[in-house]
């Protein structure tokens, strides 16, 4: 299972870079074998305002439908509409060409609330 | 059985296109028989009739070695569970019922055979439930389903060439290293194949046997989510989705698998009701009709900013990749093509009612 360091993670199994004042935002390897055969994914609308561990967005496999959430609160100002004609991205780069949407935060310091890539791999034994 | 193996998807075109092989151990098998002193005092048929009472379909068709699809329903013609009954011999019955249900079945024709054995039964023969015992073989029996267009190359690879294969249907006694195993023509997929039983201290040794001789047919382990896909695809019901006690057979459309002219089973009076006055609600199949989000169960059904129904199953089919699944919608809005409308997260997305089988296979 691929953890890279370099990224920050939730419980909930969402990557996150950080991007200046924005931060980009995917699933885990972890989450996406576990979801397999992702069929479609649900974006957020842009400008949409959320709250951190506010679902804003649905990851849909085969099996069941997944929920995204916010990792910390923040404004959406892009999501990845290659997602719309080709979901497997998330499955085949979920670190790359997979990723979902890209927030602009409200409040840096509210990422220390994040996993560190350590952390995550504990939480998924 | 896992959810998946490796993904549903992978082991869904397995059994589409060569082998799958599926752990079916969790399902329950119960032996209905002519208890032996009864043999003897002219009651042979007992186990017939007592089952014909028990279930919709006519046992008496069955010859021996012959099975066939059934319910076992409740007093309002309600849905406890849908099995396949077998004719082991003259006198033995073989049931294979859902595991979440095998113990209430079991309960359920106990009560039954308990009753009518204390009740003197007019018209039933004499006292047939009495000579009838019920036993369950759940706890110590396996079982798998082999399927797939290559399914049956595995069972000449397992059985050999001299044995022949059962018809559709049928069950057969097949021996298979140094014991006897019950080899069934019967499946869940749409697709050819076998259901295979045996003793469950031979249940890792029988699948390990398989998964080596399939090998080279691309035989891979599937799991409960291509089961569920595979069998949707063909708009096969599943216990405690489409169907349930508060569903009857009518409304689920498989009027076809109750006999209604033979004579008294539990739950008939209800459905000459719904069969005379037309059910309320009917189970049908249904496509979307543009790539979205796939249905899943519970989603509300529109047809014309009315509601008329819930979605029971929805996956997105994996062969046709599209957006499928079956809902109970009222009658006067059932009809083969009959726009309607999926609410998925607050959004309408429209869908078509279609004829079942909602995939069939391409002419090879």
């Amino acid at each position: 299972m691929i953890i890279p360091d370099d990224l920050l993670y939730t419980e909930s199994h969402e990557w996150i870079k950080r991007e200046g004042d924005n931060i980009r935002v995917g699933i885990t390897d972890h989450a996406q074998s576990e979801l397999t055969d992702v069929v479609y994914v649900e974006l957020p609308k842009i400008d949409r305002q959320a709250n951190a561990k506010e679902p804003i967005a649905v990851v849909e496999s085969v099996k069941a439908a997944s929920d995204i959430y916010a990792p910390v609160k923040g404004t959406v100002v892009e999501v990845n509409k290659s997602l719309e004609a080709d979901p497997g991205l998330i499955n085949r780069e979920p670190y790359a060409q997979g990723w979902i949407f890209v927030l602009k935060i409200e409040n840096p310091d509210d990422l220390k609330n994040l996993k560190d890539a350590s952390a995550y791999k504990k939480q998924i034994g | 059985m896992p959810v998946q193996y490796t993904s549903i998807v992978e082991e869904h075109q397995t059994v589409r296109n060569n082998v799958g092989i599926f752990d079916i151990s969790h399902m329950g098998q119960l032996i209905a028989a002519v208890t032996p002193s009864s043999q003897k005092v002219g009651g042979e048929g007992a186990a017939a009739i007592w089952l014909n009472h028990m279930l919709t379909n006519n046992v008496e068709k069955l010859i021996v070695g012959m099975g066939q699809y059934t319910f076992l329903l409740n007093d309002r013609g309600g849905i406890i569970d849908d099995l396949i009954v077998y004719r082991v011999d003259g006198q033995k019955f073989l049931l294979v019922v859902n595991a979440a249900r095998a113990e209430e079945d079991f309960a359920w024709l106990q009560t039954h055979l308990k009753q009518e054995h204390s009740q003197d039964r007019p018209g039933d023969g004499p006292e047939t439930a009495a000579c009838c015992s019920l036993t369950s073989r759940s706890a110590n029996s396996g079982a798998v389903a082999i399927q797939g267009p290559r399914a049956l190359e595995l069972f000449r690879a397992l059985f050999g060439n001299v044995t022949e294969l059962p018809e559709r249907n049928q069950i057969i006694d097949v021996s298979f290293d140094k014991t006897n195993v019950s080899v069934a023509r019967t499946g869940y997929t749409g697709e050819d194949g076998i259901e295979v039983f045996f003793g469950a201290n031979y249940a890792v040794k029988f699948w390990d046997a398989a998964l080596e001789k399939g090998k080279s047919l691309g035989i891979k382990p599937c799991g409960l989510g291509a089961r569920d896909t595979l069998r949707l695809e063909m708009c096969y019901p599943l216990n405690g989705s489409d169907l349930s006690p508060e569903r009857n057979p009518i409304e689920a459309g498989l009027g076809f698998f109750v006999d209604l002219t033979k004579s008294g089973f539990i739950g008939r009076d209800a459905l000459w009701k719904t069969k005379e006055s037309g059910p309320r609600e009917k189970l049908v199949p249904f496509r979307m009709k543009e790539k979205g989000p796939p249905p899943r169960p519970h989603y509300a059904v529109f047809h014309n900013c009315e509601r008329i129904g819930e979605v029971t199953s929805g996956t997105l089919s994996p062969s046709l990749n599209w957006g499928i699944g079956m809902a109970y919608v009222s009658s006067a809005h059932a009809k083969i093509g009959t726009e309607i409308e999926i609410e998925i997260r607050g959004q309408k997305f429209a869908a078509t009612i279609e004829k079942k089988p909602l995939y069939r296979k391409p002419a090879s």
